[in-house]
This record gives C-alpha cells, structure tokens and sequence, in this order.
C-alpha cells in the first residue's frame, strides 16, 4: 500500500467579511475551516461530526474542490489537488463525487432521471451515446430502482428514491470517494436505514472510501469505524468509533453525546445528566428522576 | 364522568383534490391531560401535522373537509365561528413550528412578532407588551433579553430562533401547546436544551403538550403517552414505556428497529421498514401498513390485504389496529427493559 488516498494537512478556509457600501472592501475573515488535517484510506469510511456552523461542510466542499482553500494540502492519491485550477480538476471529478442532503432540491425538476444519471458520461465522454442508456439502467438496478423508470421526472419518486438517484448519479463515474453531506438527514426514519445499508453494501461492493457528515451521532457511529468531531472550524478529536464512544477526550464531545436522545430513556423515565461545553468549559446538569 | 382537558374524537381532514380525496386523517381519537405530554410519532405524510393544524383551526375550509369533536375544557373548537376560534388561537392554544426561519417574518424585529400575541389577546399598552417579550426572552434562556428584543430573526441563530418561537408560543400562558418537530432542525446540543427548555416551562405553566416528531429517542425523554399514526390513522396507542418496550404491531417494532443507538452491533446491517409508504389518495384497502409488513403471513386467509383492523385495546390503555392474535405478538421482540446503560 502506498499509503491513505486522501491526506488532509492543515487545510484552511477563510470566508471574506466584506464591508457594506458602494465599494465593498474585506474587513475581516471567518476562518471556517482552520487548520483540519485527517486522511482515508482506499474503502474506508470517516465520519465527521460536529454542529452547524463547525465547518463540517465547508471540510467537504473542499475536499470536492466547490470551494478554494486559503491554504493547505489535499493530497488525493499522492498528489496535492488544493490548488488545481477546474481544468486539471476535471480528470479527477470521475474520482471524487459528491451526495448531497437534500435529494429535493438536488435534482434537476426539468430532467429526467435517465437524463440526471446519465449527465456524467455524457460530460466525460466515456460510454458511447447507444452505450449510455444500458448504463444508467444498470445503475438504478444497482440502487434498488425500477430500471424501467429511466425516463420518469424527480417530482415521481418519493425522498427515499430521489436520495437512490443521487447516489445512482455519484456512482455513474465509479468513484474512489464519495463525500457524503448529511444524506439522510432529510428522510423518514424508516428510509435512513434503508440508504445507509444501500451504501454500506455499495462501499463493500465497490471499494469506495467515504467521508461521512452527518450529526447523527447514532447513524454515523454505524457507518463509520473512524470518527472525527469538528468544533469551531478544527477537528478537536479524531478517534476509532469504539474509544469515542466509550471513552471521550475532548469536553465538546462529552456534551454532544450527552445530548443524543435514547429510546432507552423510556424504560427509566426522568431526564438524563446532560453536559453543556461552553467557552472551554463543561456544565453538568445532573439527571432526574420523573 | 368528566371529559379530559383535550379530548379528540373521530377526527377526519380530508382534502379533495382534482385526483380524488386526499384522507389525510380517517377517525383519529386521543386525549391529553393538563402538565401532560402526548408523543405523535409517524413519517411524512402519515397525517400527524395536518391532524394537529386542525386543532388549531388552521385548515381553510374551502380546501378541507374536517369533521369529528374537538372537545378542549368542555368546548367543541370545530363549532366555533373563525372569530371565537380565533380569540383562542395564541391563547388558549398555541403552536410551534418545525422551522423558525420560514415561520418568523424576516421584516419585524423578535420583540415585535413576540409581543404580537400578546397585544391581540390583551389590552395592553405597546411599552407593557414588549416589557412582557423581554419577560418571556428571559425565560426561554436568551441572553441579555433587553438588547435582542430589537434584533431581527437573521440576526439570531437556529436555537435562539426556535427559543423565540416557545417564547411566543407560551407568552399567554397557553392550556395546550402543539409542537410541530420543534427540534428537527436544530444540533443535537441544541435540541436537548430545548427539549429540557419545554419541560421545564411545562411543569410550571401545568401546560399539556402535543409533541409531534420522528425521533423515538425524543418521545422516549419527554413523552407521557405516544401515538404511532400510519396513513392517516392511529395504529398503537399506549404509555410510552408500553410502546418502547412492548411494541403491540409490527409498524412501531419496525420504526424501533430502524433506528441505530450508540450501543447497537455496528456489524449488522440496519433493520429497514422495507418499501414506501402508500398513497393517501389510494390507500390499500385492507391493513395499510400490510404491502411493508414481514409478519402478515403469520394471518390466515390473506385478511391483512383485504379487511382493515379495528383499533382494539389490548391491555389497560394500550390501543393498536393489527391482525395479529396475542400469541403472535412474542415473536414482536421488543426493546429489552434489562437493557438501560
């Protein structure tokens, strides 16, 4: 193995604060993401967590290159990506594709679903025209689709189905990482399990490695056996799943999963102890009975 | 024998569309008492918002047909005239949204859109009713109240907006309140100081409480009593501790075991409810819940997909509609009670 296939090193973000007026100037900078390093190996699954505002997505958007990082490395299969204008990007897309949250807005309402899936070879130029059609209906197979809906429009398929047909079109270039953004934090209960075992078995069918984001605590402890808990733009513990959970280093993580509801709760009634992370310090409010 | 405080019965909203009738509740009956909450637990579409925008009397009624009793303190809030409803509407009924950003007006500062339902219900002068928003800012844990009463919604983060939407909610100390998934939208740090926020007011103003979300883990730590709903109709009713630990149909079993906790086996697979839920504008005609159901074949003679069950009490307050017989419910395995961390 010639090491991880993605390596993060120091990876920053700034977002400029502009001033109002006539002729804007930059008075400040958010840093969202400030100096993030982590890395995946081929197959693998990271989970990031963290509350909005912690710059989880902002860590995804530019590993997938949607955003410019201010500085850093993104070291995707031995090579440093952070700063490839869009045309060396282009290659590389195949590579590295995106699931987004909401698999409403998504998906384009004007396209069909053959259309939607398809739009990447068509892009890459990798299947002939005749080739293409045999190809998507291979792929919505692959999600657990009706092949012959092809030519059906998004507004026909329920939230769960849509999600299948972002992960259909994240497949069609038979990616090496997949970022997932929240992609089941938008659907029913009953249909979060259903996408999460659909992309565990395409993960172990495929060999792709996955950064998971998510505030699930449960959902990502189940799909990730490596988990990184960002706070305030920086990844304030990084850990197996089994040590984070059992074990928490840092003060914020402590509080988030104090703050997991559990169905257990039913059975002893009360509330739990809860722990607040404020400003470096941690608060316990102490549980009670009901 | 005395009515309970909120007394639902037969229940129907129907909405007819050009493509037929949409029965978005069929014959839902509950009932909560004051300081209590009642859980309502389903996925989209199942009816559980547009049954409790009907206690509110927010349906038009040129686009819904509703019909049953809302009985509220001895009043049938569906006889009202839209002017007695609306003097009880912010006052004796409250509600709270899932998303405060689309439900505050973006144009008016917090302490106006707080002090509003304050002004309509009392006759009050402006300074007492913003004196009254900043009371209420305090209470829902806003800091320096004085200040943010002016800002406005953009200017407040997802878990102060959603504290401002209670703080409106509760501002005339309302009998009954109906959480619409008021934590769905929030962090998880967020939506436990809310939901301690909730029961803590709840036990002070002896409010009763609809809680309406997808999240068992949340009914778990604040429900009394849970409705499960499926397309438009009650399919288990019972105590919370008898829904979680001895689900009666597979429907509540399958939402359970859907659900990963922080100590399931990470190396099993996830137990889906398998398939989608049906169309309210067709529904099956037997069971609904039957075309997703993994036990209907323990069910002589196909009944689940030709006759719909009745709502039948199967213990002391504990409602379910399924076909199965008693003896069946044991291979329904439930959560263990032995299994608390």
């Amino acid at each position: 193995m010639s090491g991880p296939l993605l390596e993060v090193k120091d990876l920053t973000m700034h977002f400029p604060i502009r001033s109002r007026g006539l002729i804007p100037r930059t008075v400040g900078h958010v840093p969202a993401v400030d100096g993030v390093s982590f890395s995946i190996n081929a197959g693998e699954a990271l989970g990031l967590v963290g509350e909005s505002g912690s710059g989880k997505s902002t860590t995804g958007r530019l590993i997938t290159r949607l955003h410019q990082p201010t500085s850093g490395q993104i070291i995707f299969d031995g090579q440093d990506i952070a700063q490839w204008s869009s045309r060396q990007m282009k290659p590389l897309r195949r590579d590295i594709q995106m699931i987004f949250q909401d698999p409403y807005t998504s998906l384009n309402p004007r396209h069909t679903v053959g259309e939607i899936i398809g739009a990447p070879l068509e892009i890459h130029k990798l299947v002939p025209k005749q080739g293409r059609l045999r190809r998507v209906q291979e792929l919505l197979e692959i999600v657990g689709l009706n092949p012959e809906h092809y030519n059906r429009y998004p507004h026909e398929f329920s939230g769960g189905q849509r999600q299948r047909i972002g992960i259909a079109r994240a497949l069609t270039m038979q990616p090496r990482l997949l970022v997932a953004d929240e992609p089941v934090s938008a659907l029913d209960v009953s249909i979060q399990a259903q996408i999460i075992n659909l992309m565990k078995d395409l993960q172990k069918e495929f060999n792709i490695a996955f950064l998971f984001i998510a505030h699930d605590l449960a959902i990502v402890r189940h799909f990730c056996p490596q988990i990184a808990v960002m706070y305030l733009g920086k990844i304030v513990e990084n850990a197996p799943r089994e040590e984070l959970y059992t074990n928490p280093q840092h003060g914020y993580t402590r509080a988030l999963l104090s703050a997991v509801p559990d169905m257990r709760q039913a059975t002893v009634g009360g509330r739990r102890e809860r722990i607040r992370y404020v400003a470096g310090q941690e608060e316990i409010t102490p549980a009670t009975a009901s | 024998m005395t009515r309970p405080f909120l007394s639902v019965e037969n229940l129907v909203v129907h909405f007819p569309t050009p493509d037929g009738v949409v029965r978005a509740t069929d014959g839902l009956s509950y009932t909560v008492e004051p300081g209590k909450t009642l859980g309502i637990v389903g996925e989209s579409g199942s009816g559980k918002s547009v049954s409790s925008s009907a206690i509110l009397g927010l349906h038009r009624n040129t686009s819904a047909q509703v019909s049953g009793r809302i009985w509220l303190d001895d009043v049938d809030l569906l006889t009202l005239s839209d002017k007695d409803m609306q003097a009880r509407r912010g006052k004796d009924v409250a509600m709270i949204f899932q998303d405060p950003l689309s439900a505050l007006h973006p144009y008016y500062t917090i302490g106006d859109q707080v002090a509003e339902a304050y002004r309509v219900h009392n006759n009050v002068s402006r300074k007492a009713a913003r004196d009254r928003a900043i009371e209420m800012l305090d209470r829902v844990g806003i800091p320096n109240p004085k200040l943010r009463v002016d800002d406005y919604p953009h200017q407040f983060s997802g878990g102060m907006r959603q504290r401002a939407m209670i703080a409106m909610a509760l501002i005339n100390d309302p009998q009954l309140l109906i959480a619409d998934e008021p934590t769905t939208a929030l962090d998880v740090t967020v939506q436990a100081q809310i939901l301690d926020l909730l029961q803590d007011l709840q036990s002070e103003f002896k409010t009763a409480l609809i809680m309406i979300t997808h999240d068992l883990g949340v009914i778990a730590e604040v429900a009394d009593e849970v409705l499960v709903m499926y397309a438009g109709r009650a399919v288990e009713y019972g105590t919370t501790k008898q829904l979680l630990t001895a689900p009666s149909m597979p429907y509540t079993l399958g939402l359970i075991q859907s659900v990963p906790d922080l100590s399931s086996d990470v190396n099993e697979p996830l137990r889906p409810i398998p398939g989608n839920p049906p169309s309210l504008l067709d529904p099956p005609s037997g069971c609904a819940f039957a075309p997703r159901c993994t036990f209907k074949h323990l069910v002589a003679d196909g009944l689940p997909d030709t006759v719909m069950p009745e709502l039948e009490e199967i213990a002391p307050g504990h409602l379910r509609r399924c076909h199965l017989k008693e003896h069946d419910l044991s291979k329904l395995t439930p959560l263990a009670v032995g299994d608390v961390a």
